[in-house]
């Protein structure tokens, strides 16, 4: 068949004081953004969706970007897999750019790089049985010939997303399925390709919480047995902090990354006043923590237009730490504060 | 916790829920039930949250209590016992069509799934507000006056007015849209609230202000609720008392203490350990492998024994009832439906003080 990704141990080996700079940490990035920038022409003016961003997938690793709805998670999403040019910077696959790929280098990279989509009732063809969806890929990229090839590998497919008996949900159709089957089939397809990245846009928000950590484990296994690299978005931390526990997290805000770093940091020690204010906002399922948690204020709730963006710091008009006379003139740049941690802020820039 | 209003709980429970089963009518003569001899006493000032997976018979029983199934659906066994404002008490189930209409927004209200959908797309916001009042009313009153009432309404959830009673539904966001449609729920002031997944696919930041408005709302109008989410994170936040539901039955009751520190049924604890906390560290949580089972096609013991980790071979062979463990005023008491919920307490999440 193909070339597979090289297969990685976990980084359990390496304490979490000595994390290194993410650049020797496992190896080079498969897929990277550099400055990618998307801009959206509407008839109320420029949207700046995606206001460039400079991120890294690595192979075994997960990048976790987390947001409110609107913050451009999905642009850079989309702009990473390919399914949207940007329209300012660009999108390395390892290391060279999209842009100027040929047919055959495009071909690979559609490979390599899978999409699972938010809603398994909307991704998957209602009239094809799941044996279709999955062998699709197979057929169009060649990798699998002759019939009986391509059911066995349709068959290893479902037992690696663990749905078993394989046999048994071959010939089924999508509305045979539960959600979280219907995912787990999602799933199945994006392995079939032998990815070296998945892309998972809120892949898990629409499930049940029982079916939501089962689906989380098999990410994981594929994460640390294949040494496939994650863009994981999602906008519930909880499963930001399970499932990138090991990675990184970056925050997105307005179309700008504001926070990045290792995930135990940013969600124990958040230091943004927007990661802070999303940290301390979740429902915890315990009710003496409910009652007893800090929570942020902000001062508005209600996000900025996108065509109207204020001046200075995006997040000012809702900053409980904001200060006039910088936070309203200067854009604060996202810049390394040591640990490996990056944050555009003017108020919040010192540990703790 | 909302302070509870004065004497009114000694008059007894606000809405009474006696052995109720909701069927849905799947062919000419086929019939499913959905929902199974499901009992609990709502004092006024409570909050509950139903919780359990999709497909437990949680959203059935909620539109069962108001009437409001799909015409398939009928409550067919047992009574919902309400008292009213004037103080009697009805039986919902019985109440005729027009007695029914007053019913609905005066005495209880609900706040639909999916704020999008709820709201019909081609009328203004002050339209549907014109037409609640017109429908649900007694008297009917000038355009003017129930505009300005409109408005005092869209302020209480700090919605501006003048901005969002011209709008169109698809003009707000889904926060705004959301607190609109509670607002719109307590317009002529119900005594119950019963809402469906009042924050699902709303972000966690106006997921918090929906939150913290429902809590505000609840202390200044001293209203009852009963919300269906299967975020326990919510229950755990917005409840003061949970039923969990399972294959359309009421598997365990009790305060929200009890259930999350002292679950006595292995699917309440199961559900609570599978959610992953933000603070701290690593909780690695705990899948709950499998889905709850049709509900045609019950096993003939208690309906979790398949997923469950301490069957035996008695849970295969009997149904359990809901028993109650530790008895308390006000509908507060602890029940479960486990044969075992007497042996040793199952650990939910004990590491937090």
């Amino acid at each position: 068949m193909i070339e597979q990704p090289p297969r990685r141990s976990r980084p359990a080996t390496s304490p979490a004081p000595e994390r290194r700079g993410p650049a020797d940490r496992a190896g080079p990035p498969v897929l990277s953004l550099r400055g990618a920038r998307q801009v959206f022409s509407t008839p109320r003016g420029d949207v700046p969706a995606v206001a460039g961003v400079d991120l890294d997938v690595r192979p075994g690793q997960v990048l976790c970007l987390v947001g409110e709805s609107g913050c451009g998670k999905t642009t850079t999403a989309r702009m990473a897999a390919g399914l949207a040019e940007p329209t300012g910077g660009e999108v390395l696959y390892r290391g060279a750019g999209l842009r100027g790929f040929g047919k055959q280098e495009r071909a690979g990279f559609r490979r390599a790089v899978q999409y699972i989509h938010q809603d398994p009732y909307a991704s998957l063809n209602p009239v094809r049985t799941v044996y279709s969806t999955l062998t699709a890929g197979l057929r169009r990229h060649g990798l699998a010939k002759g019939r009986e090839q391509v059911r066995r590998a349709a068959i290893e497919l479902l037992e690696r997303v663990d749905l078993t008996p394989a046999e048994d949900h071959l010939d089924k159709y999508p509305h045979q399925l539960s959600g979280g089957q219907r995912q787990r089939v999602a799933v199945a397809r994006a392995l079939a390709m032998d990815p070296e990245v998945i892309i998972a846009d809120e892949s898990t928000s629409m499930l049940d919480v029982s079916i939501r950590v089962s689906l989380l484990n098999t990410l994981g296994a594929l994460r640390d047995d294949l040494g496939v690299g994650f863009c994981f978005i999602t906008h519930d931390l909880a499963v930001a902090k399970y499932f990138a526990w090991d990675g990184e997290i970056a925050v997105m805000y307005l179309g700008k990354v504001v926070e990045q770093g290792p995930t135990p940091d940013v969600i124990n020690d958040p230091r943004h006043p927007y990661t802070r204010a999303l940290v301390s906002a979740v429902c915890e399922p315990d009710p003496d923590l409910a009652r007893t948690k800090e929570r942020v204020r902000l001062r508005s709730a209600d996000i900025p237009d996108l065509t109207d963006l204020p001046s200075g710091c995006d997040f000012h008009p809702r900053c409980p730490l904001y200060e006039q006379g910088r936070c309203d003139t200067e854009r604060p740049p996202l810049v390394e504060t040591g640990g490996r941690r990056l944050l555009a802020c003017h108020v919040a820039d010192g540990p703790g | 916790m909302t302070p509870k209003p004065p004497g009114r709980a000694a008059d007894g429970p606000l809405l009474s829920v006696r052995g109720v089963d909701v069927g849905y009518r799947t062919g000419r003569r086929t019939r499913l039930t959905a929902v199974h001899d499901v009992s609990f006493d709502l004092y006024p000032g409570q909050s509950m949250a139903l919780v359990g997976e999709s497909g437990c018979g949680k959203t059935t029983l909620g539109l069962g209590l108001l009437r409001l199934l799909p015409r398939t659906g009928t409550v067919s066994a047992g009574q919902v016992l309400f008292r009213r404002k004037r103080g009697d008490e009805v039986d919902v189930r019985t109440l005729a069509e027009e007695d029914l209409r007053r019913f609905r927004w005066n005495e209880a209200a609900m706040v639909f799934q999916g704020a999008m959908n709820a709201f019909n797309p081609v009328l203004r916001v002050e339209e549907h507000f014109l037409d609640t009042f017109r429908a649900h009313e007694h008297t009917r009153r000038p355009r003017a006056e129930l505009l300005e009432e409109s408005a005092e309404l869209l302020e209480m959830v700090r919605l501006d007015p003048a901005r969002v009673l011209p709008s169109h539904p698809h003009e707000l966001s889904g926060g705004m849209r959301q607190r609109a449609l509670i607002a719109l729920a307590l317009a002529l002031r119900p005594q119950l609230l019963i809402l469906d997944e009042p924050t699902t696919a709303l972000d966690v930041l106006t997921q918090r202000s929906v939150v913290e408005q429902l809590t505000e709302l609840r202390e200044r109008l001293s209203f009852s609720m009963v919300f269906i989410t299967h975020d326990l994170g919510l229950a755990a936040e917005l409840a003061d008392r949970v039923g969990t539901m399972y294959a359309g039955r009421l598997i365990e009751t009790g305060t929200t203490r009890d259930l999350f520190h002292r679950a006595r049924h292995p699917y309440t604890s199961a559900l609570i350990g599978s959610v992953p906390p933000v603070v701290g560290d690593l909780h690695v949580p705990e899948p709950l492998p499998g889905g709850p089972p049709g509900i045609d096609e019950l096993p003939p013991g208690c309906p979790f024994a398949p997923r469950c980790p301490r069957v035996t071979e008695e849970c295969t062979a009997t149904r359990p009832e809901l028993r109650v463990l530790h008895p308390r005023d006000e509908g507060l008491s602890h029940a479960a439906a486990c044969l075992h919920a007497d042996g040793a307490e199952l650990s939910t999440r004990g590491g937090h003080p």
